[in-house]
């Protein structure tokens, strides 16, 4: 299915949101996710079905100010 | 300065970002003393990893950032999402009204405080210097107020310093850090002889010759004006006074 992952369009096998996050390549602890606009926890992400077009954000810890 | 039952020792916060590398954001860290760092989360982030590996290893209190938010839902979700990633409650809330004056969006600002705040986050909200707002924010249940000094990133120093003061006189007994538009020790200097607990900036470090040696000035800048303030300046006054004593000056002709 098709879904937006940080803003891009993107091609997924992934039934979960978990299983996005492992098929990027990122490291689970290192991450926060939102689903549609709401966050969610870790511990939450297995049980976080994926449907087309749904958009996801996956952010990393970065430089601010 | 106490904050939200934490005692931080240093009165400058330091932002991590626009450094020229991270070994040396990692040595002005050091320079600046500095005990409360503000960090971010974006997209892309390849250095994510090392970054929070980086940071974690100067033994600071991260402070993550919601900069950026336009709305009260983009900001209470980028918080919860720097909650887990960093693991602090800690939160500097930024709702921003518009792009180019980087200016709080105040009414977004309270709303999203009165939710994190029920949230259990412990809310530094990025204002301005008005009275009323930093009242509507304490109420809704934050216990520190960053007004700004001058919009973002542009080293304008204190751009309305009556206000500043009045705001510091408003409010006695409240944590206020001047957070943004610092751009010389001089100027955070300034602040801290007027009462302010504490400084938060960043571009004036990072985008200094030697961000290492001016992370040094802002040290001694804040803790001098900290220390007049704790010594009690002379009031101005319009007419000289002379400082040597008149008395027994000798007459020569």
């Amino acid at each position: 299915m098709r879904l937006e992952l940080n803003g891009k369009p993107h091609d997924t096998e992934a039934a979960t949101l978990a299983e996005l996050v492992a098929e990027t390549g990122a490291d689970g602890a290192a991450v926060a996710t939102a689903h549609n606009g709401k966050f969610v926890p870790r511990n939450v992400r297995a049980e976080t079905a994926l449907m087309p077009g749904d958009r996801i954000e996956v952010l990393s810890p970065m430089q601010g100010g | 300065m106490r904050v939200y039952g934490t005692e931080i020792a240093s009165r400058l916060l330091l932002g991590t970002a626009q450094y020229p590398s991270p070994a040396i954001l990692a040595e002005a860290v050091a320079a600046s003393g500095a005990g409360v760092l503000t960090v971010s989360l974006r997209r892309e982030g390849g250095g994510g990893a090392a970054f929070r590996e980086l940071v974690a290893r100067t033994g600071c209190r991260l402070l993550p950032n919601t900069a950026g938010c336009h709305t009260v839902k983009e900001a209470v979700t980028t918080a919860q999402m720097a909650r887990e990633l960093f693991g602090t409650n800690w939160i500097k809330l930024e709702v921003i009204g518009h792009s180019d004056s980087l200016q709080p969006d105040v009414f977004a600002l309270v709303e999203a405080a009165r939710i994190l705040a029920a949230e259990g986050f412990s809310v530094f909200p990025y204002t301005t210097e008005d009275l009323i707002v930093g009242e509507r924010l304490l109420a809704a249940g934050c216990e520190v107020l960053m007004p700004w000094g001058a919009p973002i990133g542009s080293g304008q120093g204190l751009r309305t310093p009556s206000a500043l003061r009045a705001m510091r006189a408003h409010f006695p007994g409240v944590p206020l850090i001047v957070d943004a538009g610092i751009g010389a020790p001089s100027q955070a200097a300034q602040a801290m002889e007027m009462g302010f607990d504490a400084v938060l900036l960043n571009t004036a470090v990072a985008k200094a010759g030697d961000p290492v040696a001016m992370a040094r000035a802002f040290a001694r800048a804040i803790e001098a004006g900290a220390e007049a303030h704790a010594a009690g300046l002379m009031p101005p006054r319009d007419m000289a006074v002379p400082s040597t004593p008149v008395l027994g000056l000798a007459e020569f002709g």
